[in-house]
């Protein structure tokens, strides 16, 4: 069972959750964590949500994937990841142009570390792991971007 | 109340692994997680989880042999370990890996060892009673709903 409660607000915290799903159906997603457990969680909750998921490794992955054509709607991204890290993979993507929806997802609790991630071009930041309220959040506000655009 | 023995044997461990301080919400948000199509969510999780332990585990052993402590480096270890640890709900353990990290914020190394030989072994025992618990609830079959605890 999935609910958007997370804005009284919002037309989607309105609708069942067959309307929230079939909402999400056209939605893609990549996550990217070095971590085989949060790519997991993270994969699962989504997909209850509707979205159609995709997973990278580390922050190369995750712009190559770009690189290469591909497009998302969202990226969740993790911070600290070798190879290529979030704050270096994110700024990288701004820099290409890429104007998905960007999510840091961390275990970092340091602020002066949070803000560096955020200024390298996130639009939210959560703590690990997501919950679904913090899903729902982030998919009325991809909604919400997507009916402007 | 559950009619089968084996079901209901498996609703009391599970309510103890809650009442007992072991397990919090999260696990419920994993359990909720889980469904038909992936019947066995929660231990495939569960099982990354004890990868993912063993890994830092050995990190902070090999940190912890080394004199002078780096305490940023064992902090950093640990909190990988915490994240983790909150991610299956694993409530002890957590606290534990927090007490761990207020010591290594005021330098405290024997602090630090004493705390970590107390994590491994509420890890140990955590990683042993769900081991149990799953191995029980492939015996009971499948579950329909994901129960609160009380």
């Amino acid at each position: 069972m999935v609910s958007g409660n997370s804005a009284s607000s919002s037309s989607l915290s309105m609708k069942s959750d067959e309307d929230i799903v079939n909402n999400n159906n056209n939605l893609r997603v990549l996550v990217v964590d070095d971590s085989p457990m949060i790519r997991k969680l993270h994969d699962m909750y989504l997909k209850k949500f509707g979205l159609k998921v995709q997973v990278a490794e580390n922050g190369k992955q995750a712009v190559d994937l770009f690189h290469f054509g591909a497009s998302f709607d969202l990226i969740l991204m993790d911070k600290e990841m070798p190879i290529m890290d979030g704050e270096e993979a994110t700024k990288e993507l701004r820099t290409m142009g890429v104007t998905s929806m960007i999510v840091g997802v961390t275990s970092l609790d340091s602020p002066n570390e949070k803000q560096a991630f955020m200024e390298a071009g996130l639009d939210y930041f959560f703590t690990k792991p997501l919950t679904t309220d913090n899903i729902s959040f982030i998919l009325q506000e991809l909604n919400k971007k997507n009916n402007k655009n | 109340m559950e009619r089968n023995p084996l079901r209901r044997q498996l609703q009391i461990m599970r309510k103890s692994l809650f009442d007992q301080g072991y397990l919090d919400e999260q696990f419920v948000q994993l359990e909720e997680l889980q469904d038909d199509s992936n019947p066995n969510f929660v231990e495939e999780v569960v099982t990354l989880y004890y990868r993912d332990s063993a890994r830092l585990i050995l990190n902070l052993e090999q940190a912890l042999e080394r004199k002078p402590y780096n305490f940023n480096k064992l902090d950093a270890y640990m909190h990988q370990f915490k994240g983790s640890s909150s991610s299956i709900g694993a409530k002890k353990v957590k606290a534990e890996s927090t007490l761990f990290r207020e010591y290594c914020k005021s330098g405290n190394g024997e602090g630090c060892m004493r705390c970590f030989q107390q994590l491994k072994k509420e890890y140990a025992t955590l990683r042993k009673k769900l081991e149990a618990y799953f191995q029980l609830a492939r015996q009971a079959g499948p579950m329909e709903t994901a129960c609160r605890p009380k």
